[in-house]
């Protein structure tokens, strides 16, 4: 049975559409069959950071009005055979999703994949409610700054209270990933720090994405990090993060400050 | 042990981080509890029942009960705080058992 995975966050621009090509790439570049699904109706763009834009023809909403085919919408991927991308509405209401028309399409991609990644819109709304509904996982994308934090506890609430599992008693597993981390800032003390983010948060850490250069030019040529620059800093904490997924038990490689002995001797560490 | 730690210089420096952390546990602690207390139907009919029973028996207003959840990963606890006025609970049992001690 395939693994569903929502990727979501609550606020927006925290990296959730980056998160999900990137962990989507490095799953199928591990051998599995991966669908990456963007539930952003009326806002989608996993399609542009995935660099098949230009191939969208049908969508999420297309299938479930049955108006396409799963088939027809999937769109697959030129650079790893195993990914398919299932896009969003650009034109549609986003009351177009309806939860009978989500439950559907998840059931049938199931028997066809195995791992499927939500991409959630920002928010608490329906939308994010629909991408959340049938996790198995979640991965709570959450930059170390106060009000990414915020609304991350408030997407924990919800999923602890309002999806499938919650409601049948169960629950979703759920992983914290920190992105836009900047270690020298953090060592400065001028940004949370991964264990100010963990204790607040109290969730098991699936990995820190540092803040990087390589993480923009990715997204310039529509690519995955991990495709685009897999040897990068970002592409490894996902690389490493996607064994976590899979259960795999490996430390996570928490990013440290690069300084020179030159830094170390004449800069002192401010406050 | 303040003495101490100010010696050693071991109390937290005033970063912004550690401005930003106390800020996010204090409100976070308040909306947890708010969002739990946000099962408000619940709520609203524990409170109404209870107040009803209340009703039969003694005289309470209807602001002096409270009605509180705090949902926990482990156990919820459910805090009721009623307050009985003096005067309201000893006229109504003098009706109730006119020929008890009570």
């Amino acid at each position: 049975m395939a693994k569903i995975v929502v990727v979501t966050s609550g606020k927006g621009g925290v990296g959730k559409t980056t998160t999900t090509a990137a962990l989507g790439a490095a799953l199928a570049r591990s051998g599995q069959n991966v669908a990456v699904v963007d539930f952003d109706v009326g806002l989608r763009n996993l399609d542009l950071i995935m660099g098949v834009e230009r191939r969208v023809v049908f969508d999420l909403i297309n299938v479930i009005q049955g108006e396409a085919t799963l088939t027809q919408a999937l769109i697959r991927d030129k650079r790893c055979e195993t990914l398919s991308i299932l896009p969003a509405s650009q034109t549609r209401d986003k009351d177009a999703l309806t939860a009978d028309g989500v439950a559907r399409v998840m059931q049938e991609l199931q028997e066809r994949f195995d791992w499927i990644l939500c991409d959630s819109p920002a928010g608490i709304e329906r939308g994010a409610q629909l991408a959340m509904h049938h996790a198995d996982h979640a991965v709570i994308v959450t930059n170390p700054e106060v009000s990414s934090v915020r609304d991350s506890d408030r997407i924990i609430g919800m999923l602890d209270s309002q999806t499938a599992r919650a409601k049948q008693g169960e629950t979703v597993e759920k992983h914290l990933l920190v992105t836009r981390y900047d270690p020298s800032r953090a060592a400065r003390g001028e940004m949370l720090s991964v264990e100010d983010v963990v204790g607040i948060l109290s969730l098991p850490l699936l990995g820190v994405v540092p803040e990087s250069e390589d993480v923009l030019k990715a997204s310039n040529v529509g690519a995955p990090v991990t495709l685009a620059s897999p040897e990068s800093a970002p592409a490894a904490a996902y690389f490493e993060a996607v064994e976590r997924l899979k259960g795999k038990d490996i430390p996570v490689n928490i990013p440290t400050e690069k300084r020179g002995l030159f830094d170390r001797i004449f800069k002192k560490r401010g406050s | 042990m303040s003495f101490l730690d100010s010696f050693f210089n071991k109390k937290r420096p005033a970063t912004s981080s550690n401005v930003a952390r106390d800020r996010l546990q204090i409100l976070l602690a308040h909306e947890r509890q708010a969002q739990a207390g946000g099962d408000s139907t619940l709520l609203r009919t524990l409170h109404a029942e209870i107040l009803e029973v209340l009703a039969r028996h003694v005289s309470v207003d209807e602001d002096n009960v409270r009605v509180k959840l705090d949902r926990g990963q482990k156990c919820s606890k459910l805090e009721i705080d009623i307050q009985v006025p003096q005067s309201g609970l000893r006229a109504q049992v003098s009706t109730v058992t006119p020929n008890d001690e009570l």
